[in-house]
């Protein structure tokens, strides 16, 4: 098989995968077409508000892909990849920024309202460029890469791992929101970038254009998909896994573990960041809370709980949980925390390998009773 | 201390002799002075003392003398009335400065038939008052018969000073060392004269210093050279305005001592000030070791990382909270039985969670994180809806609020104080248990070679669970400390679970000295990076640095040595 020049259409050859895809694809239909074919009475009308939250909710989808492909696939337990999020939704925040243009409070035509009301005269420089859409949506993908990069290169080059690394990522996603406070950085302090209007001259509060953003994040969460699974397939994604389950071993044997554990990290955090920046428009608001570890810690719940090491595990934990804190934060607020708190203890006492696992073993089981149990599947 | 140098060659021989010999003399001489020039007056019992018989005498005349003095207060015309106070303040009368308080205080008022009486307390309508000459009671009167006894700022400052200078005669050295340090920067010529008595009578070291310096900030407006000997090294914010003036004085020599003494004095505030950010550094830190070292322990030896640990602090600072509301009026005997008890209940709670949760997941360390910050995110819920959502108040005690003033520019707060030695000896009694009981031969054991520590017949499970009791117990410990500096709250533990993880990994694992060298250094770091960079960015600049320093030394300050390490 020309393995090196397919590899990215790999797993179109999987089953798993096209399960998925053909899930995810009638999933998406249905929701569009039952918002759009039915008139607005109809008891099956899906209305824009949910429209927009499943939107969200894809968007969440695949930060739990990206945070899989490192944790279930290297062993990296990051505590901060809402900060790779964050960062993207920034990025897309701040091109939506210049979109506003003079409609703003303050009018002016350049400047957002936040830096008039700072008395600021010009843009800062890191401003610069983010009018341009192709610019900015550049650096939706670059930024997070790019601390993903040098985070990881000093990270793994002196072999920090385990929860050292689970530490000090949350530390870097700390750091940051600390920082992204501070009105003095230039991106609107605790209130963050708000007020958008329209991207690409679409009206972003017209339910087309939400519509339009959660067939993106469809689409991005599909591509994704496949773009991980053909990593975690290739021969890198092997080493990968041999890096997860026995470091020291895959080294003698004459693998650069840190290079690829820094390939697979940068490409997690680019995924996030894309992630991010689908988000922001959607719900129309990024404030440094994105940095909060809380959030970070709570993506890996949705991997866990899912399952980790599956990918298609992320996106039904993802899915589900934010499902639930829909539910909850709006029937009962106060309950949503130890909802949350009791998942995180049950999932890990109990559901090791999260509702992917149990899937995976009512499925084994069926096939044992059909006699055509493969050694290969088991183990996959 | 700094006095010595202050005190010139006489008054420094003034005070030879013993105590008790001084005392006398001074009081000797402090009479004749007063009776020789009329200036002052004698007010305090010890005086009146030595002139028993003139005061007695005197008594019907000065009756008369007194009205005198008081009826010239009673007019219209308030350089009138400074003239009036200046009389009262030369006069020799006893009452005087109950008087110039009174008249402060706008209790000094005249009743409808002429009598001067002082309020004494002026809420209701009807105010009870005593004759201002006899001091009795006169009863209730209306207000409405009352007259007060107006006066304007510029009379406030006179009175002021006026009873400064009548202070510093009394008996007791707080009153008079109180009054001298209202004088600084508040002396006229009028006051120069008698100052220079006072000081050589002084018998206080300190007072006596502060006086000189009160002299010396007139002198110096009098464009006096020397003056500035006097306030050289003064600490006193006061004593620096004196001198800055000084420096733009028509004098160019007076101006140009005064800019040297002023270098001097900002030398010495560098170094106050450096000792102030100092010791903030290690209050900080001193927290910072009391919130990690419990993490150290656990974390060190079972290789858990307890992620609920915030939260166990918050059950300690929640217990002294609690232990106050059962003991109300007693905060200081609730806050040390608090000690004990933040301790059971913080340990009682980590047995829980040891036994509930983390027993399952052993070799597991990330999914204990993961199951850990679960419970922290309960246990904040819990508190949120069983107590309140909001701050509770924690009082201080009284032996525990104040600061001590080591100079004019550095004072120390107690509570801090406190804490770090609360700090100190925790530590001290956890490097006692581990070296020197059973218990802590057998933690370091299994945190060596679990294995191995096994099958030499420790009961790896017994340790665990005690392990994890006395470090939960431990970070209780550190709740009730908190509880005395920040808002006891349910993100209480939130707020320093990070920066306690930051101590362990900065310090290295298992090793108590790495989490107590880390924790005062990165309170340190911090506090000094404060004021140039501000306190988020200073908090910034620690977490990056410790992020990098883990990139150098991934296992911290002090590793394990030996197989330990590779776990």
């Amino acid at each position: 098989m020309d393995s090196s020049r397919l590899w990215l259409l790999r797993p179109f050859g999987e089953r798993s995968t096209l399960i998925f895809l053909g899930v995810l694809l009638a999933a998406v239909t249905l929701v569009t077409l039952l918002h759009v074919a039915l008139p607005p009475g109809h008891p099956l009308y899906v209305n824009a508000y949910t429209v927009n939250l499943f939107g969200k909710y894809l968007s969440y989808a695949l930060l739990a892909v990206a945070v899989d492909l490192v944790w279930g696939y290297l062993g990296i337990l990051s505590l901060g990849h809402g900060a790779f999020f964050a960062l993207g939704g920034y990025a897309m925040g701040m091109y939506l920024m210049r979109q506003i243009g003079d409609r703003g409070v303050y009018g002016h035509p350049v400047l957002p309202d936040f830096m008039v009301f700072l008395n600021w005269d010009s843009l800062p420089w890191y401003w610069l460029g983010f009018d341009m859409a192709w610019f900015a949506f550049l650096m939706v993908m670059l930024v997070p890469g790019a601390l993903a990069l040098v985070f990881g290169f000093l990270a793994f080059r002196s072999r920090v791992t385990g929860v050292y690394l689970s530490i000090i990522t949350q530390a870097l996603t700390f750091a940051l929101m600390l920082a992204f406070f501070r009105n003095e950085m230039g991106f609107g302090g605790s209130d963050g970038l708000t007020d958008f209007r329209e991207l690409l001259g679409f009206n972003l509060r017209s339910s087309e254009t939400r519509l339009g953003l959660f067939l993106a994040s469809g689409v991005a969460l599909a591509l994704g998909y496949v773009l991980c699974r053909a990593i975690v397939t290739s021969k890198l994604g092997r080493v990968c896994v041999a890096t997860r389950d026995a470091e020291a071993r895959t080294r003698f044997l004459g693998y650069r573990v840190e290079r690829f554990q820094l390939f697979v990290f940068v490409v997690s955090a680019m995924l996030a960041g894309l992630a991010g920046a689908l988000y922001v428009p959607q719900v129309g608001i990024i404030n440094p809370s994105e940095f909060s570890p809380l959030f970070s810690i709570e993506i890996v719940l949705w991997v866990a709980l899912g399952g980790r090491a599956t990918l298609y595990g992320a996106v039904i934990g993802a899915i589900l949980v934010n499902y639930a804190k829909t539910v909850f934060t709006g029937a009962m607020p106060d309950a949503w925390l130890f909802a949350l708190g009791g998942l995180f203890v049950l999932v890990t006492v109990f559901l090791p390998k999260g509702v992917a696992g149990l899937l995976a073993l009512r499925l084994r089981r069926r096939r044992d009773a059909d006699g055509s149990f493969s050694g290969k599947e088991a183990s996959a | 201390m700094r006095y010595p140098p202050m005190l010139g060659p006489a008054t420094a021989g003034a005070r030879a002799g013993t105590d008790a010999a001084e005392d006398e003399r001074t009081s000797q001489s402090r009479g004749s002075w007063l009776l020789a020039l009329a200036l002052s007056l004698v007010l305090v019992l010890g005086l009146s003392i030595t002139t028993p018989a003139a005061a007695q005498e005197a008594a019907p005349n000065d009756d008369v003398a007194a009205m005198t003095l008081l009826e010239a207060l009673d007019v219209d015309s308030f350089p009138a009335k400074g003239d009036a106070i200046d009389a009262i303040v030369h006069s020799d009368d006893p009452r005087a400065r109950d008087w110039l308080q009174a008249l402060l205080d706008g209790r000094l008022q005249r009743a409808g038939d002429g009598r001067f009486v002082v309020v004494l307390d002026n809420t209701g309508r009807d105010w009870p008052v005593q004759d201002a000459l006899s001091g009795e009671p006169l009863g209730q009167m209306s207000r409405r018969e009352l007259d007060r006894i107006g006066i304007n700022n510029a009379l406030r400052n006179q009175l002021r000073s006026a009873i400064a200078v009548v202070d510093l005669y009394a008996a007791d050295v707080g009153l008079r060392r109180a009054s001298a340090e209202r004088l600084l920067g508040e002396v006229d010529g009028d006051l120069a004269g008698p100052l220079a008595e006072v000081i050589e009578e002084e018998p206080d070291a300190r007072v006596r210093g502060r006086l000189v310096q009160a002299l010396a900030i007139y002198r110096l407006e009098q464009g006096e050279l020397e003056a500035i000997d006097d306030l050289q090294g003064s600490l006193h914010s006061r004593v620096r305005v004196a001198l800055n003036r000084a420096t733009n004085g028509d004098d160019p020599i007076v101006a140009d001592a005064a800019r040297e003494a002023l270098n001097g004095i900002e030398q010495m505030l560098k170094v106050n000030r450096a000792a102030e950010t100092l010791y903030f550094g290690l209050s900080l830190g001193s927290v910072l070791v009391l919130a990690a070292i419990g993490l150290a322990i656990t974390f060190g030896v079972m290789g858990v990382i307890n992620m609920a640990h915030g939260e166990l602090i918050m059950l300690g600072a929640y217990t002294t909270w609690a232990m106050q509301q059962l003991l109300p009026g007693q905060p200081g005997l609730a806050l040390i039985l608090a000690i004990p008890a933040g301790f059971m209940v913080a340990a009682l709670a980590g047995i829980a969670i040891e036994r509930g949760v983390i027993q399952f997941l052993k070799g597991r360390p990330l999914e204990t994180l993961l199951a850990t910050f679960g419970i922290s995110l309960i246990l904040q819920q819990l508190v949120r809806t069983g107590i309140s959502p909001l701050n509770r108040t924690v009082i201080t005690p009284e032996w525990m609020s104040g600061s001590i003033a080591v100079n004019d520019a550095l004072s120390l707060t107690l509570n801090r104080m406190y804490v770090l030695g609360f700090a100190l000896v925790v530590f001290a009694a956890l490097m006692l248990i581990m070296r020197r009981t059973r218990l802590g031969l057998e933690v370091r054991a299994v945190t060596q070679n679990r294995a191995m520590a096994r099958s030499m017949g420790i009961r790896a499970t017994r340790v665990d669970i005690l392990t994890f009791a006395l470090g939960s117990g431990v970070a209780g410990l550190a709740g009730v400390a908190l509880s005395q500096l920040t808002n006891v709250g349910p993100n209480l533990g939130q707020n320093y679970i990070i920066d306690s993880f930051m101590v362990v990994v900065f310090g290295g694992v298992g090793n108590l000295w790495g989490t107590l060298v880390a924790g005062l250094s990165l309170g340190v770091i911090n506090q000094v990076l404060e004021p140039w960079a501000g306190a988020v960015m200073a908090k910034i600049i620690v977490l990056v640095f410790i992020i990098l320093f883990i990139q150098k030394r991934p296992r911290g300050l002090f590793p394990q040595k030996g197989r330990a390490a590779e776990g």
